[in-house]
Formats: C-alpha cells, structure tokens, sequence
C-alpha cells in the first residue's frame, strides 16, 4: 500500500529519481544509500513548500488582491487619524444635497439622509470593521493558541481547568456575552470592543490547537526530544507548535472571517461601534429603513461585508490546501 | 474440489493465466510533473500457483497488483492490459469491476485491523460479501461464514461470527480477511504484504495456510512483499520489480538461487541471514564481548512496568525483569508484538516510570536522579526509535536536528556545533550537503542515518536503539546495519538493541535477551540462544523466521512442523473437509446463486 500514498502531490515521498537512474545508480553496495540528494541547489523547507502552493491557488490568490485593494482603498482614501487621505470629504460634515441622494460624480456612493457623503462613511466603516475583525483575529489566536498548547501538551489538571474554563466561554451564548462585553467597552471606542470581541472568540481555536497538541506529542520526534532532556517550553515552542502551524492559520483566518461578521451582527443590533463612528453594521442598522428608497445606503456597506468575509474566507480555503493537499486534489 | 473444477471449467481458461498483465504503464500526475509509478511490465499467474512480486517501496509493485481491482486514485492513468480470467478490466464499467472484485479477484491486506471495520462484527463483514455476490443470503449466509471460517483454522466460529475485530488476535484477525478473500471463491488472491503486520510465528501460521489455500482451492496468488524469507517459504514464481520495471522473472530456485541481474543479487546480498552471525554485511569479523569492570551501562533489577487503565485492574507489561547492558556491548532484546520490548526501552530512557525495581544508568539510579541530574545523565544516552520519518521534526534542517541535543545541553558554540555535525554526517556517511535539507527531501534510510547522526551527538555512552531498521528496506536496512556496527566499534558505546527481527538481531548482538509477555524466557550470549536454545519459545522464534532460501527454507519449515508436532499443536493449513466448498459449476453471480445456496445447504 505503501505505493499508492507516494502519490501524494507534496512529492516528498518520491525519491527524486536521477537521470542516470539504471541500474548502476541503484548503487546499495559499499553502504552508500541509493538516493542521490535531490540535485537542484534550491533546498524547499515545508513553510516554503506551502507557500508555493498557497501563491498557485487560484482562488485565494483573486482574493488577496481583491482584499488589498479594498484595505489600501479604504485606508488611503478618507486617511487614518490625522493623515489625509485623497478624498476630499470626510465622514463627519453633511453636504448640500445633490437631487435625492443618489450616486453621483459628486457622491460617487450617494449620500445619505442628512447630506452626509456616503463613500467616506462607507470608506471609514470599512477601516473599522477591518481593524475590529484583524484585531480579534490576532487576540484570539494568541489566547487560543496557548490555552490549546498548554492544555494539550501538560494533560492532566492544566488540561481539566483550561478546557472547562473554554466549556464556559463555549456555552454562553457568543452573541449575548459579546453583546454585554462590547456594552462596557464601547467607552473606550474601537480597540475596547476589539479586546472584548477577542476575549471571547478563542474557544474554538483552543480546541482545534489541543487536539492538535495532543497528536503532535506522542509523535517520535517529541519522545526524541524528550529523551535527550529538552525542556517543556522549548518542546512546545519549538518542536510542537511550529508544526501545528497549518491548523492556526487556517483557523486564526477563518476567525477574523467570522469576528467581521459578528461585528456587524453586534452593530447592527446597537451594542457595536457607537456614533459619532461608524463601522459596516453601524450603517446597515442606521439606514435598515432606506432600503426601499435609497437602496444604496443598504447595497454599498452590505457588499463590502460580504465581499471581505467572501476573500477573507478564500484565503482560508487557499490556506487550508496549501497545508494539507492530500484533502482535495483533482490534476489528473 | 479439483476433480469440480477440471469438469466444469472450459480446458482453455484451466491452461490459461488466471490474471495477466500486458505492457502495463501506470503514471501518476502530480503536483510536480508525471511520475511513471509502473513502466511497462508482463506478468502471468496461473491457477494454483504462487508469484510473488517482490521489490523495495516505491518499486510499483502495490500499483500494479491495484490495477488488477481496479483501485487506482483518481490521478492515475493506466495503459496496457490487465485480464482477469477471459475478463479485460479496460472494458468494464464500475458495476462490471464491482462485480468483478470478491467475484473474480480478491485481496488480503497488510493490516489486518484496518482492514475490518471496527464497528461491524466478524460475521457482518463475511455476510455482507456473500450477500453483495449473491452466494447467499441471511442464515444461509451466516452458516456458510461460520464455515469460512472453520476452514482458515479459528476456533468455535459461530461463536466468532457475533465478536468484533478489536477482540481477536493478530494473527486471527488475518485468517478472518482471508476467509472473506476466499468467501466467493475468487480465482486469483492477490495478498499484499500479507504478513508483515504479523508476528514472526504468526507469520509462519499465515504462510501455512496460504499455501494450503492455493492447494487445495487451486487459486492462483499474487504474493506482493518485501520478505525474501516469505518468497522462499510460499512463491512458486518470482518477479522483481526495481522503479516499475520488472528486471527479473524465473522460479523462485532460480532467482533465489542464481540471480541474474545486478539489482537481485544486491538485494538477496542485503537481507539479513538467520545463522550467519556477525559479519554479513562486511563490516566487523567477530565482535568480542568487552570485559569491562566499570558499572554497566544500563542495568534493570526485578523491573516491573504496568500501564494504568481505567476502571479496570493496571495491564502488567514487564514482569520482574532482570538483565544488564554492560558499557560498549549490543544486547539485543527480541520478543513479538506485546512483550514488552519498547516498553522497557521507554523506561531505561526514562520516559515512563517502573511501579518497582529499579533502573540504573552508568551506575546512577534513573529513580532517584531528578531535574538537573536528570538531565545530566540523559545528555548521556542517545535515542534512534523506529520510523524515521516520524522522529525527526520535519520543520527542522537536518543540521539543526542533529545539533538540537548539544542546543539542549549548552555545548559548543554555534561554529562548534557546526563541525560536529560535519564529522556525524561524515560518520553516517551523508553528504555534507544534507545540512540545510529538510528531512522530507531524504529517503528513508538517510533520515534513519541523521536520526543516529543525532543520538551519537553527545557522544553517549548509552544507546536504546528501538526496532531501528525494521521501517527501511532491506537493502537500506544492510547498509543502516553495517553502519551501525562500524560506529559502534568506533565509539564503543553500549547498546540495548530492541528488534522483533532475530535475524538482525544476529548481525550484530554480544548478547539476547529473549522476552515474552513481559517475562525474560531466555538471555545469554548470542552463539548459545541463537545456536542452541535451551527454552522451548526461543526454538519456536527462530524455527519461524524464514530463511531467503528455498532448499533451506523447506527443510526449516519441514523442522518447524516437526516440532510444532513434538509440542502437540497442529499446524496450519485450510480445511477444506470442514465445509463444502463453493463449487465453481456454473459461471455467471446470476445463474449460480442457486446452485451454490444448494451446496451450502447440503455441507
């Protein structure tokens, strides 16, 4: 059986074979091993092996531009803090109504109700809700990364307390601890509610690394390290994590995929990001009545919603096949 | 059954290739380009004959015989003939190959456990086969199981038909996969490593049995394996494969006795010789045990190891084992699956603790050493375990594997570290290249010489080697051995050498411990448990491994069923007088449905 696996497309199990490769290269005698290093100077690590399949990635490749066009248009356009952007309105000051509101040259996204222009409120939603789901993304890896590892990798009582604290988190509802959470933030604008957001989103991830943990270290290279005395941290930071990798970036992706969405569930029912600011779900919920009317108010920040969660969950497929390809492979 | 099949098979098909292939090319595509697994073989095998297709891993020789079902991935394409009977497999659709699997041909897995389903019972699996086939149904069926079953030698079958496969042995769970092979009456068997799951007296039992099967059955076989022990014991016929080529094809004296090409003679010169002692691979002439008077290097008193288990009473592993390495001498500690032979080399790593006895390292209890002591004396043992691709951190190069123990222990400096990693791969006889590869871009064998690379870093004055060949290749494994023995005569460390495989076991032990359930049978210097063993298992290890050849290998089986008669056990073969065969009267799944219900009926 041991064939059929070599045809895994990671091509590692392939003994590379050389030109020459007759019978006079078999070459078992005098103790020499028959494969010849691979002769390309080029050496591949597993991280580089990955990136070459994720940059091959048809899907996630359309998706990362698309999502980096639409971070540089949304951060250069209105600016960040007090560097200008090169759109010459901003979010706060309502402007003299053009016709009904409607898309103009103008307005290139409309205004809305009170003469507000709608693309630099869209615009600085956008950088809101990008900076809440990248922030919560982070957050969340790195407190579910560790509560994972450790749980994982100590068993025992570290493992009871770690994943019946994760039980806790896991069993209320995410959206009403979210909801109380980002209430007692709000006051402290858009980092407090990214903080919260990530205190409570790291569950999942925590199991996913656990698991993982728990495989990786009865795997020989662990007992190995073990056996020649390597300490706990140096064990978990440099021989179990790094090959857990794949699993936390699949998962830390798809994790800001869904804090962009629970943002916008959150600002949409009112306990998100407050006025005078704005976020994508603040201003579907302000303007969830024009619909009818002005469409427009509800189409642009609905399809940029969509359009991020869409690559940001691309990226994460991409991801996921670049780390693992045995799961889909289809190059016949 | 012969007389059945002379009368109602047509003369032609009798004659002919039971499965033959013609010209097959099989290539696979892949991420990196086509990769031509199978390159234009001819193979025939004839009803009740035995071919083995032997060759090292990535040989093809596993692709060819799933071309023969039909059961290749997706990205494969296949050109050629593959005929089964009078059937060509190119012209069949998906229910044709269904039918024609279990029907016409038949298979027996490596693994046994993963070849059943864990979650169906013994007599589920048969069934279902018989019932898919149309052979039989419902009681019918079940009776005829039970039948299947008797005939490959298990004990009170109905009873065995309501038990699940976690709860029979190894070597039993084999003979109920090919109770299923043999359930339709398939006309060729094609066995994929068969037995190199198993145990080495397992192994004989299975191989007893397979050759009774093709007697008796007159079923012809496809013996696909690594084990030239195995092909001397059952194959009539040998093909050897190298790179998807079939470089060699006689009978099994021919090629076993007078290879022809180059590749054969390698690869018969490189599996280790039960008898022939040290020096095969020629490297050392005859080691001589060290006299030493310094305190051993490992020694173990009245060691005992349970493992605990949950609401039910902790399973003993080691059972009041006693036995000492002494410095710059191999023991080799051999015993099948579940004697405790890993577990006891975990314990002298200090991996998991002993519930009593004790367990001292170069003269220092392991027990009573803790944290930074501890950690000294393990700078003091090294460690090769058994897969190499799995012990080595694949995010690491393999410099960094091999200097990570000096890393651990503070020693050298970063130029420091870097020579001696030169002199290892030196030593190992890696190219020093190899520094900043990653281990999936080495093959087997070399991520086996940087994981010794790596346990001779420190120079340690211990090494527990765990079954350290037993995932290489044999022509890979005589060079690892040789290696071996070269540094170890350099470097003089002692060794505990864990192996399930007596025959290298031979190449280059002082001394053997010979284990069994837990308990020491046997242990003394290698000539005298090896030569002349006093206890009645040891005799029966090593009157089961298989010699690679042929002559010898009869005349050893022929001693092995003498003394299995001596210690009153029967030896295995298929009884076929314990049921009525299918009979193979009418062809067609359709038309024979009744007929073979009759015959099930009337056994």
């Amino acid at each position: 059986m041991s064939e059929i696996r070599n045809t895994s497309p990671r091509g590692e199990d392939f003994e590379p074979v050389p030109a020459q490769a007759g019978v006079d290269a078999i070459g078992m005698a005098a103790g020499v091993d028959q494969t010849p290093l691979p002769e390309e100077d080029r050496s591949y690590s597993q991280g580089q092996l990955v990136l070459r399949r994720f940059l091959r990635h048809r899907g996630a490749m359309t998706s990362l531009v698309v999502l980096a066009v639409i971070v540089v248009v949304a951060f250069t356009s209105i600016g960040i803090g007090p560097i200008p952007g090169w759109w010459n309105k901003n979010y706060i000051l309502t402007y003299p109504k053009i016709g009904d509101g409607s898309p103009t040259w103008a307005h290139p996204f409309g205004q809305d109700t009170i003469g507000k222009d709608y693309f630099a409120l869209v615009m600085r939603g956008t950088q809101r809700s990008l900076i809440i789901a990248f922030g919560v993304g982070v957050i969340s890896t790195v407190i579910g990364t560790v509560i994972g590892a450790l749980a994982g990798f100590y068993r025992g009582w570290v493992e009871s307390v770690l994943m019946r604290l994760t039980d806790l988190f896991i069993v209320i509802p995410l959206l009403v601890l979210a909801a109380v959470l980002g209430k007692i933030a709000s006051g402290w604008g858009v980092w407090g509610l990214t903080l919260m957001l990530g205190l409570v989103t790291w569950t999942g991830l925590a199991r996913l690394v656990r698991g993982e943990v728990l495989s990786l270290r009865e795997r020989d290279f662990v007992t190995a390290a073990r056996a020649v005395g390597t300490s706990a941290n140096r064990i978990i930071f440099k021989h179990v994590l790094p090959n857990a990798v794949g699993v936390i970036i699949v998962a830390a992706t798809l994790a800001i995929a869904s804090a962009i969405l629970l943002e916008t569930s959150l600002s949409f029912l009112g306990f998100g990001v407050q006025a005078p600011d704005t976020s994508l779900g603040t201003l579907i919920s302000t303007y969830q009545n024009a619909f009818t009317t002005r469409p427009w108010l509800f189409w642009w920040p609905g399809v940029l919603i969509l359009a991020i969660a869409l690559c940001v969950n691309f990226l994460g497929d991409g991801l996921r096949d670049a780390f693992d390809p045995r799961q889909n492979r289809t190059k016949a | 059954m012969t007389t059945d099949t002379t009368i109602t098979e047509p003369a032609t098909a009798r004659s002919g290739a039971v499965l033959s292939f013609e010209d097959l090319q099989v290539t696979f595509g892949t991420e990196f380009g086509d990769v031509r697994a199978v390159k234009g073989i001819s193979l025939q095998v004839h009803p009740g004959e035995v071919v083995a297709l032997v060759g090292e891993s990535g040989s093809g020789k596993s692709v060819t015989s799933m071309t023969a079902l039909g059961l290749l991935p997706k990205n494969a394409r296949v050109s050629g003939t593959v005929r089964v009977g009078d059937k060509d497999l190119s012209r069949l659709d998906a229910r044709g190959l269904r039918t024609l699997r279990g029907n016409d041909v038949a298979m027996v897995f490596q693994e046994p456990m993963t070849a059943l389903n864990p979650v169906l019972t013994i007599g589920d699996q048969l069934t279902e086969a018989l019932q898919l086939h149309g052979i039989a149904y419902g009681k019918q069926a079940s009776a005829r199981a039970a039948e299947l079953l008797a005939m490959v030698g298990i004990p009170e079958p109905e009873r065995r038909l309501k038990q699940y496969p976690h709860e029979l042995s190894g070597g039993q769970r084999q003979r109920v996969v090919i109770a299923m092979a043999i359930s339709c009456d398939p006309k060729v068997i094609i066995a994929d490593e068969p037995t190199t799951a198993l145990d080495v007296t397992v192994q004989a039992d299975i191989l007893d049995l397979l050759r009774s099967l093709k007697d008796k059955l007159d079923t012809g076989i496809l013996l696909i394996t690594h084990n030239m022990g195995v092909v001397a014991d059952m194959a009539d016929r040998v093909a050897v494969m190298l790179k998807g080529d079939l470089v060699e094809e006689g009978t099994t004296e021919q090629v076993l006795n007078d290879p022809q090409h180059e590749y054969t003679k390698r690869l018969l010169a490189a599996v280790p010789h039960l008898g022939n002692g040290p020096g095969q691979f020629g490297s050392v002439a005859e080691v001589s045990a060290p006299a030493r008077q310094e305190a051993p290097a490992l020694d173990l008193q009245n060691l005992v190891i349970e493992y605990q288990r949950l609401g039910r009473p902790a399973f003993r592993a080691v059972d009041d084992v006693s036995f000492s390495v002494a410095q710059g001498e191999i023991v080799g500690l051999v015993g099948e699956s579940g004697s405790g032979k890993s577990t006891i080399g975990k314990v002298a790593l200090g991996l998991m603790p002993a519930v009593s006895g004790s367990v001292s390292i170069l003269g220092h209890d392991l027990a009573k050493q803790g944290g930074r002591r501890l950690k000294e004396l393990r700078r003091r043992i090294g460690v090769v375990f058994q897969d190499p691709a799995a012990s080595l951190n694949p995010r690491f190069p393999i410099g960094d594997v091999i200097a990570e123990p000096m890393v651990v222990h503070k020693v050298g400096d970063e130029k420091a570290r870097r020579e001696r990693v030169y002199e290892l791969l030196d030593a190992v006889e890696l190219p020093r290249s190899a520094f900043n590869r990653y281990p999936h871009e080495l093959s087997g064998g070399q991520r086996q010489r940087v994981s010794i690379a790596r346990a001779l870093v420190l120079d340690p004055e211990l090494l527990v080697a765990d079954e350290p060949t037993s995932a290489l290749d044999v022509s890979v494994q005589a060079s690892v051995l040789k290696m071996f023995t070269a540094l170890q005569e350099r470097y003089q460390f002692a060794c505990l050498f864990v192996s399930h495989d007596l025959a290298v076991i031979d190449t280059l032990a002082h001394r053997v411990v010979v284990l069994q359930n837990g308990r020491i049978v046997e242990q003394g210097p290698r000539e005298e448990v090896l030569r002349k063993p006093s206890e009645e298992y040891t005799r029966r290890l090593i009157a089961a491994a298989p010699v690679p050849e042929p002559g010898e290998q009869r005349r050893r089986r022929e001693e092995r069923h003498a003394l299995l008669k001596e210690l009153g056990e029967e030896v295995a073969e298929l009884h076929v007088d314990a049921a009525t065969p299918p009979s193979r009267a009418v062809p067609g799944a359709q038309g024979g449905n009744a007929s073979r219900a009759g015959g099930v009926l009337g056994g």
